[in-house]
């Protein structure tokens, strides 16, 4: 190839792509396949030093086979690779960067290994390019952080190389569009080649190589709440939500993550939710993985439509016979796709509501902590507002409406807001007070030298934290000392909360911009286990039809 | 694991409001805990034993018993807690229960 830098040459990608899939052909037969044993020397083929590298992986199946062949290169021959991937949450992933086959990381998620992320950069084993969002990470991958090699996987592959991702399609279709179509090299790990596909998720012609793994991936049931272990407290929150803001807003269009909060409010729709009469009125469009515990709501006719990052292991049979509900391919199986749920939950809905480790006294609220590099996966982008956002819904124009300081930014110009939630409890795990004075994130950037600390929910985008004492309206507060006053008088006990003063808290209770279980007419009382459809994962089942099937650690019948 | 146990007492000025029978509420779970609610002539003081695995959070109880007694004009009781990492949220929901059931409010 010249360097010559008067040459006029347009193909120097595939050209490269070309060199190395010939050095890779011994290994590759019919159907594209190779031998599990093939599997180190094929990546030697096609990989060189520096490159950006995908291995395919978010918080529910792993390319995990794929993953730990790439440990075991020849590391004078690979080395210092870039890797570009949403997760980082198995061992081999972080082992890369212990072995120097890797050196930098642009990522989203670091789960389990949150720890060896902050370990390695203070170490000086990795480089870290940047923490992302989902669809923010999935962004670059079209621009400067396109994928040359991404190992990803499927289910099934035919004799053609077509695959089927079916119920967990999650990001394969994106990884494979940005590397495929700049003429990158796309490997793909099956737990079985068959004749025939239930449907083809991925076309043979956008893949190079398929192997048929030693054992199937890895999928981890990340989004499996056992109703046993949701507590009073967490119901009394959820009695909040539904009256204070579901009812308030009429919320139809939201998201919902992975919390015991969410999952109460879930299991509550057939009951408080039909005694409020809200059936209808909320919760009718949701982008949300198939929680069991959505089970309840589906059948009582409460949903209409539910759109999925990822699949939740159990949910199969439960999800195809509700093809009005979910979306599902020809062949009746759940199509999840991460990328089109992420922007369905950024631009459709009209809340976003989760929960956070720390709030600081201005309403700032982030997961991490002094020494984990965590990211916040999908967070940020559906728990922020859309300012891209032009269409409107009651919720969202009521939420806007409510902001008395408006017009300093947009003169008379109305404009909505997207409900932002944090619904935790004053003290978490470990009697740790949720609510701050400064956030752990201000010492992790240090720790692990950061650029700023990193913030899950910034203050101007959240609206509303739920607390065992109340609901603190933000967007009604006219300036920070208000949002500040507001979010004391939910506190609590914590030391931000034992600041509030009784006379401010009752002046903002009269312009309901606080409310108290009692303000909004919530019984305490009444904020026990006998509100929730299923008390069980066996509760689950029934309600299912027996459709629903709990992964093995989840019976205990 | 040792047990901490905290004895006080507290009392308000304002009319004071008793219980017409002994209560006992809530189990001794993780992160929860059990509550006997039971009337006691004290001059109009309410007596609390609490047992609890945790330490360094003397201060804390007292004040969310002291909110407690004070929104209820609790006097003449005797309160015993048994706890096990109860947070201050549970502890008060716990303590509103089973006043609400002595009191059949």
């Amino acid at each position: 190839m010249s360097t010559n830098g008067t040459e006029k040459k347009w193909d120097r990608r595939s050209a490269d792509t070309a060199e190395r899939m010939a050095a890779a052909a011994r290994f590759i037969g019919p159907g594209k396949q190779f031998k599990p044993e093939d599997t180190v020397a094929l990546l030697e083929a096609v990989i060189r030093p520096g490159d950006r590298v995908n291995i395919e992986g978010n918080n529910q199946k792993q390319a995990d086979f794929l993953a730990e062949c790439l440990n075991k290169v020849d590391k004078s021959k690979i080395h210092d690779l870039h890797m570009v991937q949403s997760a980082v949450p198995l061992p081999v992933h972080l082992d890369l960067f212990e072995t120097g086959i890797a050196k930098k990381l642009d990522f989203a998620f670091g789960g389990p290994q949150a720890g060896r992320v902050a370990q390695f950069i203070r170490e000086g084993k990795m480089e870290l390019g940047a923490i992302h969002t989902y669809l923010e990470l999935f962004s670059r991958y079209f621009l400067d952080l396109t994928p040359k090699v991404s190992l990803i996987c499927a289910y099934k592959a035919d004799r053609k190389g077509n695959l089927y991702t079916g119920f967990n399609t999650e990001d394969t279709p994106t990884i494979v569009e940005a590397t495929k179509f700049s003429q990158g090299i796309v490997i793909a790990q099956v737990n079985e080649i068959v004749d025939e596909l239930p449907r083809v998720d991925i076309p043979a012609d956008w893949i190079d190589a398929v192997v048929q793994s030693p054992k199937p991936f890895f999928i981890e049931p990340l989004f499996t709440r056992d109703p046993a272990l949701i507590t009073d407290n967490q119901i009394l929150l959820a009695m909040l939500c539904l009256k204070g803001i579901y009812a308030e807003y009429e919320v139809k269009r939201l998201n919902h993550g992975i919390g015991f909060l969410t999952s109460a409010i879930e299991l509550m729709l057939p009951t408080y939710g039909n005694e409020l009469g809200l059936k209808g009125k909320i919760c009718t469009h949701m982008a949300l993985n198939p929680h069991p515990t959505m089970i309840p709501a589906i059948e009582d006719g409460w949903v209409e439509q539910i759109h999925c990052f990822g699949g939740e292991l159990g949910m199969e049979k439960f999800v195809a016979a509700h093809p009005d509900v979910f979306f599902v391919g020809p062949d009746g199986s759940l199509r999840s796709n991460r990328a089109y749920s992420q922007a369905a939950g950024q631009f459709a809905c009209d809340m976003f509501i989760g929960g956070t480790l720390q709030i600081d006294k201005y309403g700032n609220s982030s997961t991490a902590t002094a020494n984990r590099v965590a990211g916040f996966g999908g967070a940020p982008n559906m728990g922020s507002d859309s300012h891209g956002r032009r269409h409107s819904t009651e919720a969202w124009l009521k939420c806007g409406a409510e902001q008395p300081t408006l017009d300093r930014t947009l003169g008379n110009m109305p404009r909505g807001k997207k409900l932002v939630v944090q619904g935790v409890e004053t003290f978490g795990e470990g009697r740790q007070p949720v609510f701050v004075e400064e956030l752990d994130a201000w010492k992790l950037a240090k720790n692990a030298n950061l650029p700023l600390p990193p913030v899950m929910i910034y203050a101007d985008d959240l609206t509303h934290i739920v607390t065992e004492e109340g609901i603190a309206y933000l967007n009604r507060a006219p300036d920070i000392e208000a949002r500040m006053a507001a979010i004391r008088a939910v506190a609590g006990y914590t030391e931000i909360g034992l600041k509030a003063d009784p006379a401010e808290t009752k002046r903002l209770r009269e312009q309901r911009i606080v409310m108290t279980p009692e303000d909004l007419g919530v019984d305490r009382k009444r904020a026990d286990r006998s509100m929730l459809a299923a008390r069980s994962i066996q509760d689950l089942v029934t309600w299912s039809g027996g459709l629903y099937n709990p992964p093995a650690r989840f019976r205990n019948w | 694991m040792a047990l901490n146990t905290l004895e006080f007492h507290v009392k308000i000025d304002e009319g004071t409001k008793s219980v017409d029978r002994p209560i006992h509420l809530g189990v001794v779970g993780s992160g929860d805990m059990e509550v006997l609610m039971e009337p006691k002539d004290l001059k109009g003081s309410v007596s609390v034993k609490i047992v609890t695995p945790v330490t360094g959070f003397d201060e804390l109880w007292k004040r969310v018993v002291e909110t407690f007694v004070s929104e209820t004009l609790l006097g003449d009781v005797h309160l015993e807690i048994n706890d096990n990492n109860a947070t201050p949220a549970v502890v008060l929901l716990r303590l509103r229960q089973a006043f609400a059931e002595a009191t059949g409010e």
